[in-house]
């Protein structure tokens, strides 16, 4: 045995677990606001990352079981199934997972060497080849006209089957932000626009407190010192920053940023994707590059892009530039301070 | 009230070190032989002055400082020199090296001490006498003190730092030290500091020793500052306890004494007060015996005396894997616990499973930066890591790989339990390899070019030779005819 002879007790899989913990909130919070479906995406994107994680393991020879419990893959199945609709159809989960898992991890090298963040590779592919799945998300049970119950749910998500009767428009909605997009597009004032039943006081309906899950289980990570604060402060101060800009100068057409920051992926993106540390820069001043890098062009792509959210793209872009700002932003050494 | 300063980095491993400090510092009985290496210091080894069948006396030289950078050694007791040979040293690379093996006579007669009054005297006849009494830095780092007391001409040294800081966990014989004998190194801080024609002296302490802290403000009065320093791995780093008690950053490769300060242990300081006061050469060390043990303890322990010898004292216990020497965040173990006790032996610490456990497999780099953030030394662990792995020596360098002070910090927080310090050992020697080989390699082109140069020089003047004798010939040829 060399020096140091101790070691804080702390591992790669307690993090993982306690990230996963962070998310529970969030998890709650949504089936409280609409309905169980999104339990059932979950332990689907689970059971196949953790099969496809061990199958590549075993092709790669590396040892299965403590790679297997290190909890990465796990997370990764719930960051997924947290971005998608809940009530997607199973060879859709399925696809997304596999995308993250085995390509965008193993074949980049596995835990450590990936350069993208998994979970958004798999929702860019999601979103790219199936986007009328991705975009049928549930409406919040407060507002929806009538709803699936619990085992109609599952039969929709693996039968592609609706009980007799049952209309899907009846129980789907856009998200909010696809709607305010499709509304102004259709020159509705905002203050019109804000009213309509999806929107709650400051987010959408139920999503704004499934964002305040996120805030919570963030505030929880940064007080366990798993995350630092770098990532978050600077990804939500640029969203703030610059919708409140654009708010401020056309409000007609621009929501507050408020808005902006409980809608969305923001939160989630905020404490739990941006903050990967695999994927993400490893200098304080790095991570403030980086994340308000991811933040600019989360409301570039919200404002002017095709696409429902930014985030997904805006990360993975983000995540190329990564050796770069690393490169460039490296700290001085004791005694050599410029 | 002096202003503090910060280093970033840091962490705070448990400190186990009540369990050595409930006993007084304790004398062991004399061993049954002390085996006493000619090489406990920073430098070239000492030059043997004893054969085998000599008898020696107590304080007597029996090892000759050679060079400039080099240490005397001493007999630590009277008795008979055994043999002069190779034995097992504590070293981590387990090789042997050249000791002196002492038999005790129990009679410890001493050689003619002769202290000086040093206040009233040149700070170079002092360093002659640090010289000759084997004075050398007791921290661990071993260096010969003489020279760090010579700041060189046109140098002026503002503050005389002296580290009782101690933070590394299990050791407290700098705590001991202060607590009972914090007189002697009060004295032996004011030679320092008259050696030195220093404007101040500031003693560092960790917060978590205030009885050493109360007894040595007790000791210094009004003529010292004692700043009790927080508590934090590494703390008591010489440029991290320079950092927070002057504000000042020494960088890699660069002296101290340069930009204005010089930093001694507290031991060290008792060592110059004990050499030069009474004239007694560096004869004993405290070690703290701690781990695995019964009763853990602090031992005045003969340079020479097997580390088994001290263990015995306090009581092993079942379940031993062995022991390191130092502390668990830079020691190293030793081959043997039938080593001896040399200058730099600050701590001995027996090993079990149970107080080490095995750290679990390592898992790949997440680059969560907690290691970054817990370096001293500013550094980017994780980039130095991946560099070292890959080979990419270069890289590594342009990452300051040697401005890294191996204190394990890095290691010691890492979630996937990289051996991240090993890495960067393993790169430096293979970097030191390199440089040598290169250096070898310059040598021999050169010896190459000269050879060449001599034979060409050879050459030429075995022509001009010849063509001095043929033009002698030809002139005795010409001038043959007239002596005809
Ligand atoms: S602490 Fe370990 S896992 Fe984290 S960045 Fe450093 S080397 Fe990598
Ligand atoms: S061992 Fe080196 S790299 Fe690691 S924390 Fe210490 S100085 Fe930094």
């Amino acid at each position: 045995m060399n020096s140091p002879y101790l070691a804080q007790s702390s591992s790669v899989a307690q993090i993982m677990v306690k990230v996963l913990l962070a998310l529970v909130p969030a998890i709650a919070a949504y089936v409280w606001f609409f309905g169980p479906a999104v339990l059932v995406t979950i332990a689907l994107a689970s059971a196949t990352a953790l099969a496809l994680e061990a199958v590549m393991l075993k092709l790669r020879k590396k040892p299965v079981k403590p790679y297997l419990l290190d909890g990465s893959a796990l997370l990764t199945a719930w960051l997924l199934a947290l971005s998608i609709p809940p009530m997607g159809p199973w060879w859709m989960i399925v696809t997304g997972t596999a995308f993250a898992i085995v390509i965008a991890k193993h074949l980049y090298g596995g835990l450590g060497s990936n350069p993208f963040n998994p979970a958004m590779v798999g929702y860019a592919v999601l979103i790219i080849s199936f986007p009328v799945q991705m975009t049928q998300w549930l409406a919040p049970l407060s507002i929806a006209q009538s709803h699936l119950d619990f085992m109609s749910q599952i039969g929709y998500m693996f039968f592609h089957a609706l009980p007799q009767g049952a209309q899907l428009d009846a129980f789907t909605s856009a998200t909010p932000l696809d709607t305010l997009k499709t509304q102004l597009h259709l020159d509705r004032p905002m203050a019109a626009i804000m009213s309509m039943p999806v929107y709650g006081a400051i987010g959408g309906t139920g999503g704004q407190w499934v964002a305040a899950a996120y805030l919570a289980g963030g505030l929880y990570l940064l007080q366990q010192k798993i995350i630092s604060w770098h990532v978050p402060a600077a990804f939500i101060a640029t969203i703030f920053i610059a919708s409140g800009a654009f708010h401020l100068i056309d409000p007609a057409h621009h929501a507050s940023p408020w808005f902006e920051l409980a809608t969305g992926a923001t939160m989630i993106c905020a404490f739990f994707i941006l903050t990967d540390p695999v994927t993400g820069p490893t200098t304080p001043r790095g991570k403030l590059i980086f994340a308000s890098g991811a933040g600019f062009l989360t409301f570039v792509i919200r404002t002017y892009g095709g696409y429902p959210d930014g985030v997904a793209f805006a990360v993975l872009l983000m995540n190329i530039c990564v050796p770069l700002i690393d490169a460039y932003t490296q700290p001085s050494v004791f005694g050599k301070k410029k | 009230m002096r202003a503090l300063h910060h280093f970033n980095g840091g962490v705070h491993p448990p400190e186990h070190k009540c369990e050595s400090t409930l006993r007084p510092i304790q004398q062991p009985p004399l061993p049954e032989k002390l085996v006493i290496p000619l090489h406990q210091h920073i430098g070239n080894s000492a030059k043997p002055l004893v054969e085998a069948g000599d008898t020696v006396l107590k304080g007597q030289m029996i090892g000759k400082a050679e060079g400039y950078v080099s240490g005397a050694i001493h007999a630590p007791t009277s008795g008979k020199i055994l043999s002069v040979g190779h034995e097992s040293v504590p070293h981590p690379s387990g090789l042997k090296d050249l000791c002196i093996v002492l038999e005790p006579d129990g009679l410890e007669s001493w050689i003619d001490l002769q202290p000086l009054d040093p206040l009233n005297m040149d700070p170079s006849t002092l360093r002659n006498r640090l010289r000759d009494a084997g004075v050398v830095g007791l921290g661990g780092a071993v260096f010969p003190s003489f020279i760090k007391l010579n700041p060189g001409t046109g140098k002026r040294i503002k503050t005389l730092v002296l580290n009782g800081a101690e933070c590394e966990p299990y050791i407290t014989c700098d705590d001991m030290l202060m607590r009972e004998r914090a007189r002697e190194i009060i004295e032996g801080a004011a030679v320092m500091r008259h050696m030195l024609h220093a404007e101040e002296v500031v003693i560092g302490i960790e917060d978590n020793k205030p009885q050493a802290i109360s007894a040595m403000r007790e000791a210094a009065g009004q003529s010292m500052e004692v700043v009790a320093v927080p508590t934090i791995y590494p703390g008591g780093g010489a440029k991290q306890l320079i950092r927070v008690l002057t504000g000042i950053e020494v960088p890699a490769g660069e002296r101290s004494t340069d930009l204005g300060v010089q930093c001694f242990n507290v031991a060290t300081a008792a060592s110059v007060h004990r050499a030069i006061r009474y004239g007694e050469p560096v004869l004993s060390r405290i070690v703290t015996v701690t781990g695995n043990v019964r009763n853990p303890g602090n031992f005045e322990a003969l340079i020479g005396t097997p580390m088994d010898h001290l263990i015995d004292q306090t009581g092993p216990l079942e379940g031993s894997t062995g022991a390191i020497m130092g502390g668990p965040m830079m020691g190293f173990d030793l081959p043997s616990t039938a080593v001896p006790v040399v200058k730099a032996t600050n701590c001995i610490i027996v090993k079990s499973d149970a107080l080490f456990p095995k750290k679990p497999q390592p898992m790949p780099c997440i680059r969560c930066a907690r290691c970054a953030e817990s370096c001293p030394a500013d550094l980017q662990p994780q980039e130095l890591y991946w560099f070292a792995k890959a080979g990419n020596f270069g890289k590594a360098q342009e990452y300051a790989l040697f401005d890294c002070i191996e204190c394990g910090c890095c290691s010691y927080v890492c979630p996937s339990h990289i051996p991240l310090v090993q890495f960067y050992r393993y790169a430096k020697s293979e970097i030191w390899a390199q440089e040598r080989e290169k250096k070898a390699a310059d040598l021999a082109r050169i010896r190459h070019d000269l050879r060449l140069e001599r034979i060409e020089r050879e050459k030429r003047e075995k022509a001009e030779r010849l063509a001095q004798k043929s033009a002698q010939a030809k002139t005795a040829e010409n001038s043959q005819p007239e002596q005809k």
